[in-house]
């Protein structure tokens, strides 16, 4: 029971939000105190966490006894390092949320839902990451998941919305079961829902594996780990878009968390087996590369960035996997080093995909439409929000000297160095991740290319793009936050590493920063990230960042004549400027090739039709119509959905037997339940 | 202190030397197709003429197309001054690793894709479309690659692989091998040379990196095009660097960096003029049959990873 500053923060952070949940729906009929209220106490729950997690990962956190819950039970939390760490992902984005919602809720109808649910959300994700008794996580992850069904259905007038929170609502609580069969296996050998006494039950080789296998199929559900992800390309679009945000940007996070949480801290790297790592490699690779796949072919923006999210989930996890394989061999500095890309890309994440969804958002409230193919020229009409979007695509597509960059940077060198672990499978599976880690940063920089030029770039492409404004400060406030920490975290890595070092220091033992490695990275040395040693690897971002501007600003001092304007002209186009703007590429066509390379693995559903009146030779009007559906959806959960039809259908004249029927079933039941406990 | 200038001597010789390099490639195969050519000089000529021009802008041409130029330019002349050419040990090569090279090439293409999209032009579309998709086959190939030495060296630091590749005695290994002949391929496609793409050409429907340049006129050009000729210059000095460093000074003295310079100076003129029997010798690539060769270069990297472990780790 040792109480720290930290814990305290976090615990006032709580307290923000319940205050939040209970006196903004009050405010009912005042919306705009309401939406004040609500934003203010959010973003002050959220600058809470930020200053909780921070503390909490330099200076210790601490544990308390919360005199709530079951009457043998009482709420255990515990703020540590890993607890800490995701507690600042947590404020990192919702701080910045919270001033976007003040913008992007003025012309909300119907505030007092969210009132009510954004923060029993955002209390669901910040207790998870507190909690330090089974029963608590699963209170808190439950109340994570029930409220956000209700953002993903706050606008319920459309059936395909009631649709996707259906199915969100099905898998979440399959893998809320999943997860409780995780915690039970743990409890049948402790004997006790405490985390602390879990941690020192010694599991066998064979209950660990069921329990490895539960967490990981429950936590990789909700991630959204393919082929477990259909929730979530249907979930992210439907859902406002300041929730889409908070979903993708940390609670997936959340799901990693509670994964490495049983695994690395309950039950420990002592007890991983070679193939638990070889799995999450595996999940993790199948997972880049799909989900960007399945990215390049969507033009719903928000869909495509929910894909997103899945690459990028499948990306934690090859770091991840690395790491529990080289901690499996005992190759710890390694895995530290594995770990601590996995969480650096964590919290990247949430910053550049809060992002995306925010600018997402900002082009849906100011054109009212999600589809990529109404768009166009926006750079012109929303200046703002296209400069902090293309931050978000040049970091999320991997390149220097902006952070996505650095954590996929990290995780190559993570499987560079990893020795020869043994074996042939593992020995093909390492090299295997790094290509596909590849191949998924350079089609994420396709896709986003694709995501930019056709949203902002070009010609309007319909009214709606052709009328649009920019949007107001709070949402520009709201986005300008994540971008900065995108760019301090490209260019500053070697300050953050150590602060995020204590998680491995606290999982593995190892640290990267302690002088017992040589030298490794060191805080004072903040021009340079060498994650071993300088003639291993070595990547100085200050110093591109430097050249970079440097080379650019002579260039263009140089080459810029000094009171001459530049002479605008109609474009060449080859000699015809007389283009319609349905002549310039769009979101389907600029995946086309990919789409013809691709075949085998999208399928996709493609009709064309030419009408042809006056002459057999004479096209007057061309109908191209292609659909790309997921291949999960189509083999695996539309078969199942229809067994489990065909179920229903076979046995449901039994409900509609008479009392004599259902009484005679109460009396099996009793029966059948004294046998077994009796 | 002497390595700081001749860091900065080496980078200037690449940027100052790449339109050389592609005048003396056009000229090689000018004289291999029986023509006299224009000589290697004509590059820098049609630079200097472009930076005179006037620029024109179309009407409705964002920021992003004014950037653009400079961030490619600078981009490729970042990655070309960190890869080592005459001398071993620059303060500049520890900076960015051989991924954070190839992160930087693409960082320029990102930018020039995004500037083929921004007239709204349907060629442009085309180009960007195209430029990226080839290379999100193309980049992971190099790294594969390039990885292959990387994890012979225990190093992606290029430094150190130019030294372990020095220091090891000359055997031959199949894994190099493979990736040599993926790396030959992957230079060809990033450098938009025959048969992925044709740099002479222009308005054909099958171009690629013209297709994104279409609109640019005056220094911004001239900017686009020296920086892909920078690339060209930086390719094959990577080639160089990585499978046959013998001759780079390993001191920064004025007689061993002139040693290097002759010698690094002779195998560059032996690449570009393989290279230019390659060009023409081959028709170009139908552009569906692309990906089959970028496939290709890919499996081939890859078996050569999976070979350095099967075969040669411990050796």
């Amino acid at each position: 029971m040792t109480q720290s500053l930290a814990l305290n923060v976090s615990l006032l952070s709580c307290l923000t939000v319940i205050i939040a949940a209970i006196a903004a729906p009050m405010l009912q009929h005042q919306r705009t105190i309401q939406r004040a209220l609500l934003c203010c106490l959010v973003g002050l729950a959220g600058i809470f966490s930020c200053v909780a997690g921070f503390t909490g990962l330099m200076y210790g956190g601490g544990s308390i006894l919360l005199p709530f819950g079951l009457p043998w039970l009482p709420m255990h939390l515990r703020l540590d390092a890993l607890g800490a760490f995701f507690l600042l992902v947590i404020g990192s984005l919702v701080l910045p949320v919270a001033i976007y919602s003040q913008g992007y809720l003025r012309h909300e109808k119907r505030l007092t839902p969210l009132a009510i649910f954004l923060p029993l959300f955002i209390l669901g994700m910040m207790g998870v990451v507190l909690s330090d008794d089974a029963f608590t996580f699963m209170l808190f992850w439950e109340l994570m998941s029930v409220s956000s069904y209700f953002l993903v259905t706050h606008e319920h007038q459309h059936p395909e919305n009631r649709k996707a929170g259906f199915i969100y609502l099905l898998m979440a609580h399959m893998a809320g079961l999943l997860i409780m069969g995780s915690f039970a296996t743990l409890y049948a050998t402790s004997g006790s829902f405490e985390f602390s006494t879990m941690r020192d039950a010694q599991l066998s080789p064979l209950w660990a594996s069921i329990a490895f296998l539960l967490a990981g199929f429950g936590f990789g559900t909700k991630a959204g780990v393919v082929p477990m992800h259909g929730w979530l390309p249907d979930a992210h679009p439907v859902a406002p878009s300041n929730v889409s945000a908070l979903m993708s940007g940390i609670m997936l996070k959340v799901a990693i968390f509670g994964f490495i949480r049983i695994t690395w801290d309950l039950m420990g790297s002592g007890d991983f087996q070679w193939w638990w790592g070889a799995l999450v490699l595996a999940a993790g690779s199948s997972s880049a590369v799909s989900g960007v796949l399945m990215a390049l072919q969507q033009h719903d923006l928000k869909r495509l960035l929910a894909y997103h999210s899945i690459e990028n989930i499948g990306i934690i996890l090859i770091g991840l996997g690395l790491a529990m394989l080289l901690a499996h061999f005992d190759h710890n500095t390694l895995a530290a080093l594995g770990l601590i890309a996995a969480l650096y890309h964590t919290i990247n994440h949430a910053l550049f995909k809060g992002l995306l969804f925010m600018g997402a958002g900002a082009v849906l409230h100011s054109t009212g439409s999600r589809n990529m193919e109404a768009m166009g020229g926006l750079i012109h009409r929303m200046p703002w929000t296209a400069a902090l979007f293309l931050v978000a695509c040049i970091s999320i597509s991997a390149l220097p000297p902006f952070n996505g960059f650095v954590s996929e940077w990290l995780i190559f060198q993570t499987a560079l160095m990893a020795p020869q672990l043994g074996g042939a499978l593992l020995t093909a599976i390492v090299p295997f991740s790094a290509a596909m880690l590849a191949l998924a940063g350079a089609l994420a920089a396709t896709c986003f290319v694709k995501v930019f030029g056709v949203v902002f770039l070009g010609h309007a492409r319909s009214n709606i793009a052709a009328n649009a404004k920019e949007v107001d400060s709070w949402m520009l406030v709201g986005m300008a936050i994540p971008a900065l920490c995108c760019l301090l975290l490209g260019v500053l890595p070697a300050i953050f590493i150590p602060i995020i070092d204590h998680v491995p220091q606290l999982l593995l033992h190892t640290s990267l920063t302690s002088a017992a490695n040589g030298q490794a990275i060191d805080a004072t040395q903040w021009l340079w990230l060498t994650p071993i040693d300088a003639a291993h690897a070595s990547y100085s971002a200050p110093i591109i960042l430097f050249g970079i501007l440097l080379l650019g600003g002579v260039a263009f001092w140089w080459l810029h004549p000094k009171g001459t304007t530049i002479r605008r002209s109609k474009m060449w186009s080859c000699g015809n400027p007389h283009t319609h703007a349905r002549m310039q590429y769009n979101a389907t066509s600029f995946s086309q090739p990919l789409r013809r390379i691709f075949t085998d693995l999208y399928q996709p559903d493609e009709h064309e039709h030419a009408e042809r009146h006056e002459h057999p030779l004479l096209t007057t009007r061309v109908k191209y119509v292609v659909h790309v559906s997921d291949m999960a959806v189509k083999h695996l959960y539309q078969p199942i959905g229809h067994v489990t039809l065909w179920v229903a259908k076979a046995i449901r004249h039994e409900h509609q037997r008479g009392i004599h029927a259902y009484l005679t079933y109460t009396f099996a039941t009793v029966l059948l339940l004294l046998a077994v406990f009796a | 202190m002497s390595s700081v200038f001749f860091q900065c001597f080496q980078a200037l010789l690449m940027v100052l030397l790449a339109p050389l390099v592609a005048g003396f490639l056009s000229t090689v195969k000018a004289r291999l197709q029986n023509r006299h050519g224009a000589g290697i000089m004509q590059p820098w000529r049609d630079i200097r003429k472009l930076f005179a021009k006037e620029v024109v802008l179309a009407e409705h041409a964002s920021w992003i197309f004014r950037f653009t130029p400079y961030v490619v330019f600078t981009a490729t002349v970042m990655a070309a001054s960190v890869a080592p050419a005459l001398l071993l040990h620059t303060p500049l090569s520890l900076t960015a690793d051989v991924i954070a090279l190839v992160a930087l090439l693409a960082l320029a293409r990102f930018f020039l894709a995004l500037a083929g999209m921004d007239i709204g032009t349907a060629f442009g579309g085309m180009g960007s479309s195209r430029e990226m998709t080839f290379s999100a086959l193309a980049e992971p190939a190099m790294l594969m690659s390039v990885l292959v030495l990387a994890i012979g060296a225990h190093s992606t630091n290029i430094t150190t692989m130019v030294t372990h590749t020095l220091t090891t005695p000359l055997l031959i290994q199949p894994s190099i091998a493979f990736a040599l002949a993926a790396m030959l391929m992957i230079t060809i496609a990033e450098t938009g040379r025959i048969p992925i793409d044709n740099p002479t050409t222009h308005l054909e429907l099958t171009m690629i990196h013209e297709a994104m340049l279409l609109e640019y006129s005056g220094r911004h050009l001239a900017l686009m095009e020296w920086a892909s000729m920078v690339k060209l210059l930086l390719f094959a000095t990577l080639i160089i660097d990585l499978f046959m460093p013998w001759g780079i000074s390993s001191e920064a003295s004025l007689i061993g960096v002139a040693l290097a310079l002759v010698i690094w100076l002779f195998k560059l003129m032996g690449l570009l003029i393989i290279l230019a029997v390659f060009e023409t010798s081959l028709a170009k690539l139908r552009l569906f049959e692309v990906p089959q060769y970028l496939g290709t270069a890919f499996v081939l990297s890859f078996l050569g990873l999976m070979i350095h472990y099967m075969l040669e780790v411990g050796v």
